[in-house]
């Protein structure tokens, strides 16, 4: 602020006073505002040069750069679009073979159990006629061997009675006797 | 430079420039300063338009980074009417900022350090804008010296003053740049008439102790380049700011 006070003071003050000291002051010397002229005329040729030629080229520049730039943007954008669009198409068969997926396991989880439980049942069914037979096989096997220990004591009763008492006993009496004893044994 | 004295002001002084023919049309060193400026703005131009790149080189950057500067101050300032001025204002900015910058240099002439020049461009402004404004609004640009919401018994007051600040545009505007130039030459010269004088009175400790203005010089050449841009860019704003006045009237 100091610096242009002091200059505006000079350049405010009488310019005679200051014309020998001060070139900028002295409008004697034509050549003042001879480079006035010449200014003008420097000032008009950059004017045309400038606003024709320079000035509309460098904006050619840039609005070409912009157009450049919002082309690539929206190219972008669009491929932005359509990889979203795949993405999510891909997403869906994703979703739908997994679904498929699942759907497969879970019959074929079905279908192995209800066959497994089929087998299971008819196994357990031939192993209840085996058992079956295998217990009426051995009904008859002991119902065979308790009918042949009745003759058997029979005989060794009347052997071990001759032996001690040197009498025959009675056949039906023997025959009652040994049934009451093996009844008490529950062997019949 | 006469022994004893420091000249600060003979490196203002016009001569003829361009060698005989100048002379004959009165072209100055001043007048080459300003075609050299005209040439490097143009010259940066071509140089900055030949790749025409999308992702732009160093000097095609720096001639996109001016425009848009420029565009976009006007724009701010005047509104989307002032691209209609883009032109103007750019080719004034650009003048002034080559000028200030290269006034810089040694041996260099600043023509923005002239008043003449100053007061040209700040007349043409001045003139311009208020064309501008009576070709947009007619006469109806008086009301512009009338405040809007002011009481009737204020206004014998307030539109003289108004008159005056409005008069006084041109005048702001050219001796803020004229002294801001002619006030940093001026300290360079001095600073360094200051080491020769050291030098000439105390021999080889004047030689050492003119260390001290070589440091202010440089210090001063930042400052000055720091000016050179400011000033250009307080030139071009002032002029969007007087557009806008004129387009907008408020």
């Amino acid at each position: 602020m100091r610096k242009l006070s002091t200059a505006a003071l000079l350049a405010l003050a009488p310019s005679a006073a200051l014309a020998d000291t001060m070139p900028q002051m002295d409008f004697a010397n034509p050549l003042t505002l001879d480079q006035v002229g010449w200014m003008a005329v420097i000032l008009v040729v950059l004017y045309f040069t400038l606003s024709r030629w320079g000035l509309p080229e460098i904006g050619k520049v840039l609005e070409n750069r912009a157009a450049v730039i919002a082309r690539d943007l929206s190219a972008a954008r669009a491929a932005k679009v359509e990889a979203d669009a795949a993405v999510a198409a891909l997403n869906a068969t994703i979703h739908q073979a997994r679904a498929a997926a699942q759907a497969e396991v879970a019959k074929a989880v079905t279908d192995a159990k209800a066959r497994a439980s089929a087998e299971a049942a008819k196994l357990a069914a031939s192993l209840e006629a085996k058992l079956a037979a295998a217990e009426a096989q051995i009904a008859t096997a002991r119902a065979a061997a308790l009918a042949a220990i009745k003759p058997v004591a029979e005989e060794a009763a009347s052997t071990i009675l001759l032996k001690l008492t040197g009498t025959q006993p009675a056949e039906d009496q023997l025959a009652s006797r040994i049934d009451t004893a093996l009844a008490a044994r529950k062997v019949a | 430079m006469a022994a004893g004295s420091i000249d600060a002001l003979g490196q203002f002084k016009l001569t003829a420039g361009l060698g005989p023919i100048g002379r004959a049309v009165n072209f100055t060193n001043s007048n080459e300063a300003m075609l050299g400026a005209a040439i490097v703005i143009v010259a940066i131009f071509a140089i900055g338009l030949q790749a025409r790149a999308l992702v732009p080189g160093r000097m095609q950057a720096l001639v996109e980074l001016l425009y848009e500067f420029v565009r976009n101050m006007c724009v701010d300032t005047i509104g989307e009417e002032g691209l209609r001025y883009f032109p103007l204002v750019f080719t004034l900015f650009a003048f002034i900022l080559l000028g200030n910058l290269i006034g810089l240099f040694p041996y260099f002439f600043a023509f923005t350090s002239h008043i003449a020049v100053t007061l040209t461009l700040a007349m043409f402004v001045f003139l311009f804008s208020t064309g501008v404004g009576f070709y947009t609004h007619g006469f109806r640009f008086f009301k512009f010296f009338v405040p809007e919401g002011v009481p009737g018994w204020l206004l014998p007051l307030l539109v003289p003053i108004e008159i005056i600040s409005y008069l006084s545009r041109p005048v702001s505007l050219s001796v803020r740049l004229f002294a801001n130039m002619t006030a940093g030459h001026v300290m360079w010269e001095v600073f360094a008439g200051f080491m020769l004088l050291l030098t000439a009175s105390l021999g080889i400790y004047g030689a050492f102790a003119s260390v001290v203005p070589l440091g202010l010089n440089v210090a001063l050449a930042a400052l000055e380049l720091l000016v050179a841009g400011l000033q250009a860019y307080v030139f071009a704003i002032l002029t969007c700011l007087y557009l806008h006045d004129a387009v907008h009237m408020h």
